[in-house]
């Protein structure tokens, strides 16, 4: 495995398998009176946040704290960031600090690259603009081979995913696009022609523009959030009319095969992309997935930083 | 312009034993008093100083139609001391500073302002760009006239860095210029279609997440403009043309007989978009670089003629201003240093050009396009001594920190290119002797 998770196309098949592997034994502590473990004791893992995301930042705490690691919480709200300085100074700082990981969310595409660059520890990618955000594809697909009860080594071969919504602007789609199609799952983008990129005929999926079309045949739908912005952005005429078109509705959702699942990454747009009776059915993992973040980030701080080397 | 002051050596008189000129048969060229005295086995005139040019390619010294000089405003980036010193270590003698400094060459004052500067120096020489509209804002023209008349004798006017997209602007800048044998050089890029433009937009941009620059946003611009030049009958010149559909519409337009001519860059001659995969900001530049096949046709056009000329678009940096993410970066990559050499990469040694269609392209149409007052660009017993002696058998890995330029942004760092110039001489006097500074 890479140092550093940076992008889900850095994991082969076996990387990806051991990190959804080591989550579910993760997963069986976390029913334990105590859930924590001393394998990353002494270690210093720093959560850098340049965006406001408190779930995925919480979510990585949490994580880092369960396996004992020393956590320092750096947001850019406030701190020396706000003050102009680079992301290079910064980088630098957290170096003199001696963080052995650096977890990192940023609105720019490619700042994790760049901190790789500059720092000597492992650094994982919380989200980076409109490209990745590779541990919540890798948590997407720990939910979805729990859901489907595939046992520990199993893949996620043969699985319908489809993936609704603004693709141009999401990093979840990117990496859940490298992620599941490396698991072997048949990924489906649907979404209106203005969301898509333009070269997407060349990502290991296919692409339609009818979601009632791709419905019937669909193991898994994955709803993604509609920015606010892009509404002022002529990227659809009007809230309505996008919710019509590609909004996961209880008609829509009655048309999904019997055993299928709803997901969405969070935060939701109740009433534009996803219905309130779909995101509360008992279909959706909305809840799950969250809860799956942190075993899944576990597994990946656990990995990166190395039990064994952090005891030696 | 001759009499003019220079800080190093004089114009004496020179012996160059062996050149190539264009790369032909070798041959001596004799430089007396600032002019080529004669080409062909000269006996050695007394007194002369004598170079042994072996092997050495001589070329007429080398004319960029496109620098960013920086002064005033920007020192930390680029001086016209510095940015002048790196154009003569590439092999060329006269430059044409862009209007994007702060303050803006909108005024026959600046522009003098910075002539002056670059006769102080005395590198090269230094052919001040006026601003199209004032302050580059593309709401009102600058005074074109003014600064036409001024000693600065500006022909070229861009807002480069900013595209003139106004229409009516742009049909009037054209229809101006006419009075005084101006011309119009666009940046082409419809600003709607790529606001917060960061990488060519295709299977790259997709894939890293970055704003896309359609290739559309130049070539709808282009086209606009071919038909204005036509309708009021005036000369556009075509910054940075980096699009194969930008080439097939200026072939075109070449092809009714519009006064159209084109540039390229060299980084869009050998460079693609699949080098931003690791988001350094070193190939972060405007236009972007594309894909394979619009090097392909980028090339191909220079090599027809198309294109008119390689034109360096040096955009010298400070090192924080690349140091960052992505988004955040400045646009812009250093050439004068390495154009030769990739152009030698790119055209030469593909055999797409040979030498003497590398002095075409790199200066006898860009200082016709610059409307230069000497008989610039050619090699020949009567016209001034201005010229470049390369060697196109060295070759080497590129090194920013040894360069002029007052910045270290070069993209074709740890590349390793052909070829080093040797020699430049300025009217007679040689600005450059065995690749440094004379």
């Amino acid at each position: 495995m890479n140092r550093h998770l940076i992008s889900a196309a850095d994991l082969s098949r076996d990387d990806a398998l051991l990190i959804l592997d080591t989550a579910d034994e993760l997963a069986r502590m976390a029913d334990r009176p105590i859930k924590k473990l001393p394998t990353l004791r002494g270690r210093t893992v720093v959560n850098l946040f340049f965006e406001d995301s408190t779930r995925t930042r919480i979510s990585f705490e949490a994580a880092a704290k369960r396996l004992s690691a020393d956590v320092i919480n750096f947001s850019a709200k406030g701190s020396s960031v706000a003050k102009g300085e680079s992301l290079k100074d910064t980088a630098l700082t957290l170096e003199a600090m001696g963080a052995d990981a650096v977890v990192i969310r940023h609105s720019a595409s490619g700042a994790p690259h760049r901190l790789a660059g500059w720092v000597r520890g492992t650094v994982v990618n919380a989200g980076d603009g409109a490209h990745e955000h590779p541990t919540q594809a890798l948590l997407d697909a720990f939910t979805i081979r729990r859901k489907f009860g595939r046992p520990g080594g199993e893949a996620l071969d043969g699985l319908r995913v489809t993936i609704v919504g603004d693709v141009l602007h999401s990093r979840v789609a990117r990496s859940n696009v490298l992620l599941l199609n490396t698991l072997g799952a048949e990924v489906t983008l649907v979404a209106p022609p203005t969301l898509l990129p333009v070269a997407v005929g060349a990502w290991p999926c296919s692409v339609g523009y009818d979601f009632d079309a791709v419905i019937p045949k669909t193991d898994v739908v994955m709803m993604l959030r509609v920015q606010q912005e892009r509404m002022k952005a002529a990227y659809f005429p009007s809230v309505r009319e996008y919710s019509r078109r590609y909004g996961l509705d209880g008609t829509r959702m009655a048309q999904l095969p019997e055993h299928a699942i709803v997901m969405h990454p969070g935060p939701m747009n109740r009433g534009v992309e996803i219905a309130a009776e779909v995101a509360d059915s008992p279909r959706s993992t909305i809840v799950e997935q969250v809860a799956n973040g942190v075993s899944v980030r576990m597994a990946v701080l656990y990995l990166l930083l190395g039990g064994a080397e952090a005891q030696a | 312009m001759s009499g003019r002051q220079h800080a190093g050596m004089s114009p004496g008189t020179w012996l160059i034993k062996g050149a190539r000129p264009l790369g032909g048969d070798p041959a001596d060229i004799v430089i007396r008093d600032g002019v080529i005295d004669s080409i062909g086995d000269g006996a050695a005139p007394a007194g002369a100083q004598v170079l042994d040019a072996a092997g050495l390619i001589a070329l007429p010294g080398l004319v960029d139609l496109h620098t960013h000089l920086r002064e005033p405003g920007r020192e930390d980036a680029e001086t016209v001391e510095t940015g002048t010193r790196a154009a003569a270590l590439g092999g060329f003698t006269a430059v044409h500073a862009m209007a994007n400094t702060d303050p803006v060459a909108d005024t026959a004052g600046v522009v003098e302002q910075i002539w002056r500067l670059g006769r102080q120096a005395g590198h090269c020489d230094v052919h001040p760009v006026g601003a199209v509209t004032v302050g580059l804002a593309g709401t009102r023209l600058a005074e074109l006239g003014a600064m036409a008349e001024s000693p600065a004798r500006v022909r070229v006017f861009s807002d480069d860095g900013h595209c003139v997209s106004d229409a009516v602007m742009m049909r009037r800048a054209l229809e101006y210029v006419k009075a005084f044998d101006g011309v119009i050089a666009q940046h082409a890029q419809e600003p709607r279609l790529t606001e917060g433009a960061q990488l060519n937009e295709g299977e790259m941009s997709g894939r890293l997440g970055l704003t896309g620059w359609p290739a559309v946003a130049e070539e709808a611009v282009i086209a606009r403009d071919c038909l204005l030049t036509a309708h009021v009958g005036s000369a556009l010149h075509v910054c940075h043309v980096s699009t194969s559909g930008s080439v097939e519409i200026i072939r075109w337009a070449k092809g009714k007989g519009w006064r159209v001519t084109a540039e390229v860059t060299p980084h869009h001659l050998l460079l693609t978009d699949s080098l931003a995969a690791g988001y350094d900001p070193v190939y972060k530049v405007n236009p972007p670089l594309r894909t394979p096949a619009d090097v392909a046709a980028l090339r191909e056009g220079l090599a027809d003629g198309t294109i008119d000329c390689v034109a360096t678009d040096h955009a010298p940096h400070p090192v924080e201003d690349k140091e960052t993410e992505w988004d955040a970066a400045a646009f812009g990559m250093t050439g004068l240093e390495t154009a030769l050499r990739v152009v030698q990469e790119a055209m030469v040694d593909t055999g797409l050009l040979d030498w003497a269609g590398v002095a075409d392209r790199m200066s006898r149409r860009p200082a016709r396009i610059g409307r230069l007052p000497g008989p610039e660009g050619a090699l020949a017993a009567g016209l001034p001594a201005s010229l470049t002696l390369y060697d196109a058998s060295a070759r080497d890995t590129v090194d920013p920190r040894a360069h002029a330029s007052r910045s270290r942004n070069s993209p074709f760092a740890g590349m390793e290119l052909p070829g080093r110039v040797v020699a430049t001489f300025l009217r007679g006097t040689p600005t450059v002797l065995d690749g440094k500074l004379a």
